[in-house]
């Protein structure tokens, strides 16, 4: 199974990379960006795990160490199936 | 008293910081390895800069999962001291031993200057010989130090008086402009409640020596065996 984890600033923080990428984009000229905000992508691959499993392993594992929870939030889907 | 230096894949302030503590400060030191579980009857624990594994996913997370961690870890919970700097700051956050978090730097630069920071708290084990207001000239060396909290925790670590340094100008003011990678509050380092972990920013192991134009950042050192010698019982 292969689930795809999106590790983002929380709104309530400042996120000064994504800003200068919303800069940049209206410096182009697409000045309908009103918001940039940047994030972490990754991708698991879990080995012999069912959906169940992984419902309680992957939050965990966002928690624990891909994320850090003061500053940021996840998000999290299975885009792969066995 | 005896200082122990964390090394991690990916430190280089470690011998800077060791050389520091045995020839300039005159203290027994040793060399701590991450994948060791043995603190070596330390009575300092000193996580230095650099890059622990490369500053992979963020500035000090996967460090912190290292064996020695572990045992630094419970050493603070005994009241053992640790001092953080720079990249060893970021870890402490990370482990949880002091509250906050690094974002990039303001102006998304890596900034690598001298700067001043003025002294807000001298009744600390790593402030005692030095002054409240103090200015002290040490150089800074990071990508992420723009110190982050959640209002609650700023409000908290106000009023423990748990903030040990803030970024200042040369006259000891502290302003926006001195605040050169956007702490909140302007804090350059900071201390847990209980008073015996403490992290900042600045390079005090880079002012340590008149020949490399500063000698400020002794009196951390110095307040630590002042600290240490006077109650001359270890932690641990």
């Amino acid at each position: 199974m292969k689930v795809r984890i999106l590790v983002s600033f929380k709104d309530s923080v400042l996120d000064p990379q994504g800003q200068t990428v919303k800069n940049a984009l209206h410096t182009l000229g697409y000045r309908s960006v009103k918001e940039a905000r940047q994030g972490k992508v990754f991708e698991l691959e879990l080995d012999k795990i069912s959906e169940e499993e992984a419902r309680k392993l992957v939050p965990e594992i966002a928690h624990k160490v891909l994320a850090n929870p003061i500053i940021e939030k996840y998000t999290w889907q299975i885009i792969q199936d066995e | 008293m005896k200082f122990g230096v964390v090394m991690f894949p990916g430190s280089n302030c470690d011998r800077d910081t060791f050389h520091v503590l045995k020839d300039v400060i005159g203290r027994d030191t040793v060399f701590l390895w991450h994948k060791d579980h043995d603190l070596q009857g330390v009575d300092v624990v000193v996580l230095p800069g650099g890059f622990s594994y490369g500053d992979y996913l963020r500035s000090g997370a996967i460090a912190r999962f290292s064996p020695l961690m572990q045992e630094v870890r419970a050493f603070a919970r005994r009241g053992g001291h640790v001092l953080g700097i720079c990249n060893g700051f970021q870890i402490l956050l990370e482990l949880g031993l002091l509250p906050g978090a690094m974002l990039r730097n303001k102006d998304l630069k890596f900034l690598c200057q001298f700067v001043h920071v003025r002294i807000e708290n001298d009744r600390t084990d790593f402030t005692r010989a030095g002054k409240k207001g103090q200015i002290l000239r040490i150089p800074i060396a990071h990508f992420d130090g723009n110190y982050y909290a959640p209002d609650k925790v700023i409000e908290d670590i106000r009023r423990n008086e748990q903030i040990v340094f803030r970024y200042c100008n040369a006259d000891g003011k502290v302003t926006e402009e001195a605040n050169v990678n956007g702490s909140m509050d302007g804090i350059a380092g900071l201390m847990n409640a209980r008073g015996n972990v403490m992290g900042l920013m600045p390079h005090p192991e880079r002012a340590s020596e008149a020949l490399l134009g500063s000698e400020d950042g002794q009196v951390i050192f110095r307040s630590l065996i002042e600290a240490i010698e006077r109650k001359g019982r270890k932690a641990r």
